[in-house]
């Protein structure tokens, strides 16, 4: 009989290995796709001798062993390569575009925790089970929209009806021109709808699960303790049943870190938002093999460390995960 | 059930009716088009030169909405339901044979779900979609092959709980096959926590389905699917936003009639 299955847990081991996964099952995936991708490349005008000489340019025309020993010789070394869409470095594609990702994920997870913990707290406080309902139904509806469509119906009413924000990018035109406080404020508003996208998806799952884990909690004996040493409610909420509620959605988070940056791929891809998501889905439709092997490494990097990040996080919170 | 599953079932009910029932319920077909000229972008409710009553209106071809709705939700429900049959199988398979079969076999088994769990599933959607003609089926297989894992821990957990049972060690004494105790009595058992899961995961698998769509890796133009359609009123959000937001309202309706028949099913269970 094997052990019960263990916490998904990555650790300092696991998170190498599994970005190491991530690589090899991509470079077999391009290399296992049908077609050859100088053909699609060059199109049908192209030679045979044009065809055979970009391939020795490339590297392709060697065993794929090899090819893929270089690839991660140089990629250790921070060189990915060169685009073939558009002969620019790759790691330079990469580097300019991981903060807008980092930042349009960051902070809608901060934020849809921050409101669907409260929204989940609330719920669990009410007495009115009219309220509670509402909310129920409002995060279960939250929780079920496909990202790229609540795009759409934001960029329906607050850009095109309302005129209020910008449909897509993540600067205007004329953004170089700008004051410093006006530059800020046009960042801001090319923000705002990607975020709320994200953000609203994301109240909707954490307040579905953090509902249920702080309704588990209601019923714990050391929550009546509280209640009768004559503590207020607010203490009860803050210092006994969410302390202790909160715990699994530490978890959840490291969980929900693949899941939301999927999310963000196709939100960024609505929005032009520039991160990695634009940069992948971009590669992928023009074949680019060198940026799609780099983006799809750096993405795995990202939640993967996000992954440790949470662990961390949890065995700071809860004194019974460090023994 | 509790009354919130039985309107989360009926939902789905009624859409798969009527995604059965298209080519009688659809008043043109998915792809017929009037006079492009005078039928393009007529608002919902229009009624056009040739006498035909515009539901949800037109596109930039002139075709029905309405139409193309009904004829779209054939092919998004049936490729949406053959992904979850290809993930819940695939997940059955892999969970129940790490439960019954034990050390090594089993522990890689599970690493490798473990793994499969921490990659990003649109990530690998994207790959596999690009890298291969887009089809339907392509979208099934891609649908099934990243979305198993969930189902396998599922069955894995309960399987070991199920195993542990003292009529698994009376099947066992009475001389019954790993195969045969995993089939006969263990998968029955936890079939019921096994199909609120399924719920959820065909619910997330229109939503991806229709993303991929959406992309343009999934179902092509012509064909209508949810996500094409989304796709094509996209193009056309500022003069003719219905084109969009009808089928998307079709596909909320799906993922939270799926979700709340999986809440139904888990938190009473049959």
């Amino acid at each position: 009989m094997p052990a019960p299955l263990p916490p998904l847990r990555f650790g300092m081991i696991r998170a190498p290995l599994v970005v190491f996964g991530v690589v090899t099952l991509t470079f077999l995936l391009l290399h296992l796709a049908p077609g050859d991708p100088v053909v699609r490349l060059l199109g049908p005008e192209a030679s045979a001798l044009d065809v055979a000489r970009i391939r020795a340019a490339l590297g392709l025309d060697r065993p794929v062993a090899e090819q893929f020993l270089r690839w991660i010789g140089r990629a250790i070394r921070g060189d990915f390569g060169t685009s073939i869409a558009t002969g620019r470095p790759v790691a330079r594609m990469l580097w300019e575009a991981w903060p807008a990702t980092v930042i349009l994920v960051g902070l809608s997870i901060g934020l849809s925790h921050l409101l669907g913990i409260a929204v989940a707290a609330w719920q669990t406080t009410t007495r009115r089970r009219a309220v509670d309902g509402a909310l129920s139904g409002l995060s279960g509806l939250l929780a079920a929209l496909p990202g790229y469509w609540l795009a759409f119906v934001l960029v329906v009413v607050f850009s095109y009806a309302l005129r209020w924000l910008p449909a897509f990018g993540a600067a205007g035109l004329d953004a170089d021109l700008l004051e410093p406080g006006a530059r800020l404020l046009d960042r801001l508003a090319h923000l705002a709808l990607p975020l709320a996208t994200l953000t609203l998806i994301g109240i909707g799952t954490t307040a579905r699960y953090t509902q249920g884990t702080l309704r588990r909690v209601a019923a714990e004996p050391f929550l009546t303790l509280a209640r009768a040493k004559g503590a207020g409610p607010a203490r009860v909420l803050f210092r006994h049943h969410l302390r202790n509620g909160l715990i699994p959605v530490v978890t959840l988070l490291g969980l929900s870190l693949p899941a939301l940056f999927s999310g963000a791929v196709f939100v960024e891809g609505v929005f032009a938002w520039p991160g990695i998501g634009s940069v992948l889905i971009q590669a992928v439709q023009a074949r680019d093999y060198p940026v799609v092997m780099a983006a799809t490494t750096v993405s795995a990097l990202l939640v993967v460390l996000g992954s440790v990040a949470a662990e961390v996080l949890l065995h700071r919170v809860d004194p019974r995960a460090r023994s | 059930m509790r009354p919130s599953g039985r309107i989360g079932l009926a939902i789905l009910a009624v859409l798969a009716a009527a995604a059965v029932a298209a080519p009688w319920l659809a008043p043109v077909g998915p792809t017929d088009a009037g006079d492009v000229v005078l039928t393009r972008f007529l608002p919902p409710g229009a009624i056009d030169d040739s006498g035909i009553f515009h539901l949800f209106g037109t596109d930039r071809l002139g075709r029905d909405v309405w139409s193309r709705l009904l004829h779209g939700a054939r092919i998004s429900l049936l490729v949406a339901t053959l992904a979850t049959v290809v993930s819940v199988g695939a997940g059955v398979l892999i969970g129940g044979l790490a439960a019954v079969v034990s050390g090594r076999v089993s522990l890689i088994l599970l690493g490798l779900t473990d793994f499969a769990l921490a990659l990003p599933r649109v990530v690998l959607l994207l790959l596999l979609a690009a890298l291969w003609e887009p089809s339907a089926a392509l979208v099934i297989v891609t649908l099934g092959l990243t979305g198993w894992m969930p189902i396998a821990r599922l069955t894995y957990g309960e399987s070991v709980v199920q195993l542990g049972r003292p009529y698994v060690e009376g099947s066992r004494a009475l001389g019954g096959s790993r195969a045969r105790i995993f089939v006969r009595h263990v998968l029955p058992n936890v079939a019921p926590s096994l199909l609120a899961a399924t719920t959820l995961g065909l619910g997330n698998a229109i939503s991806l389905e229709a993303g991929l769509s959406f992309l343009g890796l999934g179902v092509q133009p012509p064909t209508a699917s949810w996500g094409t359609l989304i796709a094509s009123g996209r193009e056309t959000v500022v003069n003719a936003p219905w084109v969009g937001l009808v089928p998307g309202v079709a596909l909320v309706l799906v993922v939270v009639g799926a979700t709340l028949v999986a809440d139904a099913l888990e938190r009473d269970p049959a």
